[in-house]
């Protein structure tokens, strides 16, 4: 069993996933934010290295970036953050990257590096499943889980092979559109999940827009097995500039609401999705 | 679509997933309409009725004179719209209505290709935004004008420098959130594939024509062909023309901001690295870890950390050559060049008659050169008139 497939299966509810970029706003306040969140009951993490041109993102994480680069990040020290989380807890890590950012370090150095810190399973932003070789056959060969995305306009004949290509988790984008937070959470996420898990047994968490302790329960309802919560998250870094205190604090409140709203999985969860 | 889209180790399509509906859509559409008849006859309207085509080249006898060889000018600058950018806009937004599309959006640096994006808006009836950095919206301010007058909404990008990558990332993000009705009418021959292909398919009439002219009029191919690089649109569609003709020098001109040995210029074929941004591996200008350079030239048109991944493939194989030239020799040219010919050269297609003028005395006198006047300097005066003022300068 790799580590998400024990995580998922000890877990009576959908796990909770917070996202945060690597060092925002600073390598120091980001290391005691991300243990807090590991305190607050994360199950994963995912984490991303910052990179100046995130065509993914949505602006709050485009800020988040932009901050991290600001106080000097670089893939090497992301890499050293990843080992003082899993030394501070083992965890799983999920790593969100782009791709150029591998290329320049080598990509399979990058991942042997990424493996001995700690890491889990990395995601290519802009890799896509036709593309899946350049990452996979390195990631395998480090001893790390892939996670592939599958969006609400990928065709089944490609949520087949994402799910094929996938050793970790599908990250199930609920929107077509990028990062960000959401008032409602889109329509497109139940019918989504419901495909996935039709045609695949690999777990599927879902993420973008995902902005409440309600939405999170929805989708959890919908069947999912992780919420991945981004922009919601990376927020209260935005909102409380001076304050880590208050960043802490705030973060430790919402993930400890969204853990509370997150349902037991059950028979009833199962003929809702 | 796996398969295509290479151009030896480069090119390819680095995207979200999200977005590749969008563009297996978009090749499927260019592969079905490329050589129908009825796509064709309108393109071929459009081209000779509404945008100029053909536009003459011109043997520039004066700057000629000044360099010491033959200069032959492919006059994209007589085009509506005032350049190149209106062969691939016009291709483009006719693919996006025969595919059915009612929504364009576009990317800009210059203005040049927001504003023939604007003109096909307009003149298809589709509703057009187009994504501006907001340092650009600042410099070009007479095409921003000229796009609001045709019906686009400008929508300024404040991101990263302001510059022609952070409007190309912000259509990027758009478009993710828009796939199913809007069609990304990319503006020059990079970004994922299928852009760098079907973006050269619509400016290869630039090089058919300019070979076959220059055979009438010299008698002879060229012994050299240059033409400016921003992200390459004008420079492959001279090239196309030519790439079967090993006699045929091909120099790419890269905009040489305030020197090759300062970080303050966009020389991305003669000083970047290979990697992967904006859907495509090719060279790019960036630092040691993969983090994106900013750019900075005289040329809105020019200034972007990337280039085509076509470019680099004949870098790579040395078909073509890549140089630079600085600010200062753009702005010493498009003195001496407008004052000799009674052209306004755009200050992208300036940097190609720099590097000419550069070569002055270096090259035989029998030499044939044909340089492509990719556009109209109009834009351009307020910029040169805020680095040399006219009024400062005795005239
Ligand atoms: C007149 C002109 N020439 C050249 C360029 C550079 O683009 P490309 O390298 O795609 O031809 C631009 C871009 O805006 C332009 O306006």
């Amino acid at each position: 069993m790799n580590p998400y497939q024990s995580c998922f299966s000890k877990l009576n509810r959908a796990a909770l996933i917070p996202f945060f970029v690597i060092g925002d706003p600073s390598y120091d306040i980001s290391l005691q934010l991300v243990k807090a969140a590991v305190d607050a009951g994360a199950d994963i993490l995912e984490l991303g290295i910052p990179f100046s041109d995130p065509v993914a993102d949505g602006p709050t994480i485009q800020k988040a970036d932009l901050r991290a680069l600001k106080a000097g990040i670089t893939p090497a020290k992301a890499l050293q953050f990843i080992r003082e989380i899993t030394a501070y807890k083992p965890i799983p890590i999920g790593l969100l990257v782009y791709y150029n950012l591998l290329v320049q370090y080598g990509t399979e150095r990058f991942l042997q590096d990424f493996k001995k810190a700690g890491g889990t399973s990395v995601l290519v932003a802009d890799l896509s499943i036709d593309d899946a070789d350049e990452i996979a056959i390195p990631a395998k060969k480090a001893g790390l889980e892939t996670v592939f995305m599958a969006t609400p306009n990928t065709p089944d004949e490609r949520l087949r092979r994402i799910a094929e290509k996938t050793t970790g988790f599908i990250y199930t984008v609920s929107l077509l559109g990028t990062t960000g937070e959401r008032q409602a959470l889109s329509n497109a996420v139940r019918p989504l999940v419901a495909r996935l898990k039709r045609l695949t047994d690999k777990p599927v968490c879902v993420g973008f827009g995902i902005s409440t302790p309600q939405h999170a329960c929805e989708v959890a309802r919908a069947g999912a097995d992780g919420v991945i919560i981004g922009s919601r998250i990376v927020k209260f870094i935005e909102e409380a500039p001076d304050n880590p205190e208050k960043m802490r604090e705030n973060i430790t409140r919402f993930l400890s609401e969204v853990r509370a709203a997150l349902p037991p999985k059950g028979p009833t969860a199962k003929t809702d999705a | 679509m796996k398969s295509k889209g290479r151009f030896g180790p480069f090119g390819g399509y680095y995207v979200p997933e999200v977005l590749i509906p969008a563009l297996e859509e978009i090749e499927a559409a260019f592969e079905q309409f490329r050589e129908d008849p009825n796509f064709l006859k309108d393109l071929n309207a459009l081209y000779t009725d509404y945008a100029g085509r053909p536009t003459p080249l011109y043997h520039a006898r004066r700057f000629s004179e000044e360099v010491g060889f033959t200069v032959y000018l492919k006059r994209e600058d007589l085009l509506h719209g005032g350049a190149h950018k209106i062969n691939n806009t016009l291709g483009q937004g006719l693919l996006a209505r025969y595919m059915g599309k009612t929504k364009l959006i576009a990317e800009t640096g210059a203005g040049q290709h927001g504003l023939a994006t604007a003109i096909v808006g307009a003149l298809f009836g589709m509703e057009t935004k187009i994504f501006m950095g907001a340092t650009d919206v600042a410099r070009q301010n007479v095409n921003v004008h000229k796009m609001k007058l045709l019906g686009a909404e400008v929508i300024p990008v404040e991101g990263g420098t302001g510059t022609l990558k952070d409007a190309i990332n912000e259509a990027l993000r758009y478009w993710t959130a828009h796939v199913e009705d809007t069609f990304y009418l990319f503006g020059t021959a990079g970004g994922p594939h299928p852009y760098p292909t079907i973006v050269r398919h619509f400016q290869e009439p630039i090089g058919r024509e300019a070979r076959q002219q220059c055979l009438e009029k010299a008698g002879r191919l060229p012994d050299l062909v240059t033409a400016c690089v921003g992200g390459g649109s004008n420079a492959i569609g001279i090239f196309s023309g030519f790439l079967n003709d090993p006699q045929v020098q091909l120099v790419g001109v890269e905009g040489g901001g305030k020197g090759l040995h300062t970080t303050q210029h966009c020389a991305t074929l003669c000083t970047g690295t290979v990697g992967v941004l904006h859907g495509a591996r090719t060279y790019l200008l960036q630092d040691e870890n993969g983090q994106i350079r900013d750019t900075e030239c005289i040329s809105a048109g020019l200034d972007y950390p990337g280039v085509g991944p076509e470019h680099a493939y004949l870098k790579e194989t040395g078909r073509a050559r890549y140089v630079s030239v600085c600010d200062e020799e753009v702005l010493d040219t498009f003195f001496l060049f407008s004052r000799m010919e009674g052209i306004l050269p755009a200050l992208e297609s300036t940097h190609a008659l720099a590097w000419l003028v550069r070569q002055k005395g270096l090259l035989p006198p029998d030499t044939i050169a044909i340089a492509n006047l990719s556009g109209r300097g109009d834009k351009d005066i307020d910029i040169v008139e805020h680095h040399r003022p006219l009024t400062a300068r005795s005239l």
